[in-house]
């Protein structure tokens, strides 16, 4: 992938809301393509830069699910500023192994973990600083208007190569049976 | 209080311990126990030599049996959208909040429970109930706290004043079938025509099935007839489970001597000695009734053996109960259900005039088709055919409730046009017709001018009227929730499609919508129509797709936002976690839109 | 040849009594499914096999095959159903493929893969199902059943025990098993029962093997489904 020298770099963000970083760590495998990808491409938010909130860019990655008041809060700031909103590995589409607590009740979940050790009474931690967890965890297309969705848990950097790559290349990103993989 | 396990034993007695009685064992043992208790399964299971599981699946399919406990008053509300219209949802609310109840619950001392149900073909008198499966009509407020009041003293059904359970016919005008028939007097022409004769003036009237499907008659039987094998059978379909269709109520209870007759005459035809009428179990009030019909019949020598005389031609009936499901109102459904088993469609071939009861070639007809053979009998094809339009010969009932003076049954000839029926039942303005039930057509004004007729505008006779104050989003709404609640589960695009189209119409409803959702109710409903398993599922999403096609404004008022809006309400996810922590700082709340 | 029909505009040769499928499968020519195996009676509810024949949509695996009809397999209309139908099997259950077992293996995930499809579209359904560890030798993840009876037919007709069934309607409808207790160790099943082997997801596994062959060794790890579909003649089972 070559970028003309006066063309304008595309712009990217990345985030990781209920997941594990591991679409994050398959991300840093494309490896030297990363050099690449930089001649064309720029970073906005994302782990990678600590940045901490996001401008206006052209493409989204979001790793994760949506479990919590926070997630909501950063899925709608990328939502909000980017023009292409990717979904990310399994738990961004539909909500992975977090999503295992759904068929459990938010609050007896709570209760049941939070306990005060000597009265083994519940005490579940209610700082304001803390974001509140949702009753489940939602897939990202259930919170904010999806564009793409790129499977895997995670997605190989060979995969996610392919995909950015059709994406600012202005194609419809589309992965080989190789490539995809939603385990 | 009579011990479980004999009440089994009588019942299982009564049906000689034969599987494909399971159902009517069940419905018998539940009026008497109240409802299916695991040892009552385990004692059904063992009498009849099946797995246990085979009664869990029969128990758990149909609506009307419980495995869980439910009260001596077993009080379902007709939720149609007739019903809505007639105000049940507040006398629904009254009623639950007189017995303290919550929708579904039963109540402490095991009384009563309360919940709601398909339509029960009683639009022309609603709202209506059914209380231990028995119809009460026209609920008033009034009614409501003096049915609260019988259930508080415990007294037993058969002592409630007898005008709680009466239903009218409203007939509102006739041609030639709901005119009274001199028993025996179609049977005899029929005998004196000779079976081949009876079948030449059966194709000769091109009768078509009025199910809705419109499958010649004549064609029908002599496929039956001519299939390999000794034993054939008849079944009359009165399933009438089409949201807002009644006639078959209508005709079962003052013209059972055509509807019995005609089954004779179609057993005469195509060589079957059993037929059987599959009697919904929402008209529960009317089997006693049919059975002394059917035994008066059988006494006067018009069932039985050589009936009317004539050497050979034997045949009777027996009434099977169903337990509310409207899928069994489809053919090979209701077979099953017959054979005693979950109502769930067939695979289609073999059709049931080759392979149908007990693998047996089976007619599967409808009330009113199975009672217009006595008129062919009587005056013979030719005549029959006079009546009506060329490809739709004969007359239809209509069934007309809604936004009109005069609800009730009408009999037509064929090619009547829908402004005509409006004009003769009384509706003043009206926004739209709901035409063929959940699964039909909605028709706006422009189109009055079209035909009831198999080759227009067809239908087993449903006819809903919608005044100029109706929402037909609401309409829709409620027939997507039926579809989801009667879809037996056997197919994918059924089972998830059904689910999916009434969320989405529930989201769009609590004002969560957005065009996403529009777009994929107009691909659902295509997509069900094409990959669905039966009738059902095909057209399961009609209603809506029509609605969105003709009353869009409907559906664009009621959305938050143009392309997008979350699946769920973000502030509701929180309260869970916000009541558990006992927050409400700004930071514990989300704000509708981000 | 006189018992020939076309799919695609290929010539097929069927046997009188083949349905679409069998003669498919005896030529060559893949046409997906799920709730068929050749060896048990026909049921036809996944719809996956819709095909049109003669322009209708039908069903591959109980239509029969007839001389001169024109049946397409391959059509961007047709893939984007069995998308459709494979998006709302995700959605109805629990299928978390990076936790199961059967990842690799499992015929719903490897429809997805053939099918392209990118994430499950509809709202998920997230229902609440339970799990029966019961059995010493297998287990039973009811959030992965997609109803397709095989489990119910081997056991019926093949192994003559009756272990399953399908109880309730509509998005109720789920696998209930004969025993006393409802729970599997108590029922007439083991694990050398044909029901033991045809689940085509993850909601009947056997213990202590699910690691055998990693993952990423596994049947869809390495090759499409639709490559299964080499010439094999099907037995006669109605």
């Amino acid at each position: 992938m070559s970028a003309a020298p006066d063309k304008v770099k595309v712009r990217l963000a990345t985030t990781s809301l209920a997941g594990c970083f591991g679409c994050h760590m398959s991300f840093l495998d494309i490896d030297e393509r990363l050099f690449e990808l930089v001649e064309v491409a720029e970073f906005d938010r994302s782990p990678l830069t600590d940045i901490k909130h996001c401008g206006p860019c052209d493409i989204a990655l979001v790793e994760g699910g949506v479990c919590n008041a926070d997630n909501v809060h950063v899925v709608r700031e990328l939502r909000a500023n980017a023009k292409i909103l990717v979904a990310v590995g399994a738990c961004a589409i539909n909500g992975g192994l977090p999503a295992l607590r759904n068929r459990f009740d938010i609050q007896d979940i709570l209760t049941r973990v939070y306990r005060d050790p000597v009265t083994d009474h519940p005490c579940v931690p209610n700082s304001p600083e803390l974001p509140l967890p949702l009753d489940k965890v939602y897939p990202l297309n259930e919170i904010v208007r999806v564009d793409y969705s790129l499977p895997g848990c995670p997605p190989s950097g060979d995969a996610i190569w392919k995909f950015l790559t059709d994406l600012i290349l202005g194609r419809m990103p589309r992965l080989e049976r190789s490539l995809l993989h939603y385990d | 209080m009579a011990m479980n396990s004999d009440v089994v034993g009588r019942a299982l007695a009564r049906h000689r311990a034969d599987p494909t009685r399971l159902l009517q064992i069940l419905r018998e043992v539940q009026e008497e126990l109240d409802w299916i208790a695991p040892e009552t399964a385990r004692d059904i299971a063992d009498g009849l030599g099946v797995p246990i599981t085979r009664v869990q699946s029969v128990v758990q399919f149909y609506s009307f049996l419980y495995d869980k406990p439910r009260g001596r008053y077993r009080v379902l509300f007709s939720d149609n959208i007739t019903d809505r219209m007639l105000g049940n949802a507040a006398l629904f609310e009254h009623m639950l909040k007189r017995l303290k109840l919550r929708r579904g619950q039963t109540s402490w001392d095991g009384a009563a429970s309360v919940d709601l149900t398909s339509c029960t073909g009683m639009c022309d008198q609603g709202p209506a109930i059914l209380v231990n499966n028995f119809a009460v009509t026209r609920l008033t407020r009034k009614r409501v706290d003096e049915i609260c009041e019988l259930i508080r003293i415990g007294a037993p059904l058969g002592e409630w004043p007898a005008e709680f359970f009466h239903v009218d016919d409203n007939i509102r005008r006739r041609e030639t079938l709901l005119t009274p028939l001199e028993p025996g007097a179609a049977l005899d022409a029929a005998i004196a025509r000779g079976r081949q004769g009876m079948m030449d003036e059966m194709k000769r009237s091109n009768l078509r099935g009025r199910g809705g499907a419109g499958f010649p008659t004549g064609t029908k039987f002599e496929g039956a007839r001519n299939a390999p094998g000794a034993t054939r059978y008849i079944v009359c379909n009165a399933d009438e489970g089409e949201p807002g269709t009644f006639k078959d109520r209508v005709l079962l209870n003052s013209f059972s001597t055509r509807v019995l007759e005609g089954m004779a005459i179609a057993g005469y035809v195509v060589g079957a000695t059993k037929g059987f009428i599959y009697l919904r179990g929402e008209y529960r009030h009317l089997q006693e009734q049919l059975q002394r019909d059917i035994d008066s019949m059988r006494a006067s020598g018009r069932l039985g053996a050589s009936i009317r005389g004539a050497p050979g031609f034997d045949f009777d009936i027996e009434i099977h109960m169903g337990a509310g499901g409207y899928v069994c109102g489809e053919g090979t459904a209701q077979v099953e259900s017959l054979e005693g088993k979950p109502g769930r469609p067939r695979v289609r071939p073999p059709s049931m005039v080759s392979v149908g009861y007990l693998g047996k070639p089976t007619v599967v007809d409808n009330v009113e088709t199975l009672a217009h053979c006595t008129e062919i009998a009587i005056e013979g094809g030719a005549s029959f055919a006079r009546r009506g339009t060329k490809t739709s010969t004969g007359t239809k009932l209509v069934s007309v409730s809604g936004d009109c003076e005069r609800p009730g049954i009408y009999e037509y000839q064929f090619g009547v046009t829908i402004g005509r029926i409006l004009q003769d039942c009384g509706a003043g303005p009206v926004t739209a017709v709901q035409i063929g039930g959940a699964s039909g057509v909605l028709i706006t004004p422009e189109e009055f001018s079209r035909r009831i007729a198999f080759e227009d505008v067809s239908t087993a006779g449903a006819f809903m009227v919608f005044g100029p104050d109706r929402d037909i989003f609401e309409v829709a709404r409620n027939f997507a929730h039926f579809f989801a609640h009667e879809s037996c589960g056997f197919c994918t695009p059924c089972r998830v499609g059904t689910a999916i189209q009434r969320n989405i119409m529930d989201k769009i409803a609590e004002g969560r919508g957005s065009n996403y959702e529009v777009n994929d109710l107009k691909r659902l409903a295509e997509f069900m129509k094409r990959t669905s398993h039966c009738g059902l599922g095909e057209t399961a999403g009609n209603a809506v797709r029509d609605a969105l096609n003709k009353f869009r404004p409907a559906f664009e008022r009621r959305l938050r936002a143009r392309d997008f809006a979350p699946a769920i309400s973000l502030e509701a996810a929180l309260e869970p976690a916000r009541r558990i922590t006992a927050r409400d700082d700004a930071e514990a709340h989300l704000d509708v839109e981000g | 040849m006189d018992n020939e029909f076309t799919i695609d505009e290929q010539p097929v040769p069927f046997k009188p009594g083949q349905t679409i499928l069998e003669a498919a499968k005896a030529a060559g020519i893949y046409i997906p499914h799920l709730c068929f195996q050749a060896d048990f009676k026909r049921h036809g509810g996944c719809k996956m096999c819709t095909v049109l024949v003669n322009g209708r949509t039908q069903t591959a695996c109980t239509h029969k095959a007839a001389v001169g009809q024109e049946v397409d397999v391959n059509t961007p209309e047709l893939d984007a159903m069995r998308r459709s139908l494979v998006q709302m099997l995700f959605v109805e259950g629990n299928h978390f493929c990076p936790g199961c077992e059967k990842s690799g293996a499992c015929q719903l995930q490897a429809l997805g893969y053939e099918y392209e499809m990118m994430s499950p579209h509809f709202v998920e359904l997230y229902p609440s199902r339970g799990v029966d560890a019961s059995h010493p030798d297998v287990l039973i993840d009811f959030n992965r059943c997609i109803l397709c009876e095989l489990c119910v037919r081997a056991s019926r007709d093949v192994d003559g025990k009756e272990v399953f069934a399908v109880a309730g309607r509509g998005l109720d409808a789920h696998l209930i098993i004969n025993s006393p207790t409802g729970k599997l160790v108590d029922s007439a099943f083991a694990v050398t029962d044909r029901a033991a082997e045809v689940c085509p997801v993850g909601a009947i596994l056997k213990k202590g093997v699910g690691f055998a062959t990693a993952i990423g060794d596994r049947p869809y790890d390495r090759e499409s489904i639709s490559a299964e579909a080499e010439s094999c003649e099907i037995p006669e089972v109605r």
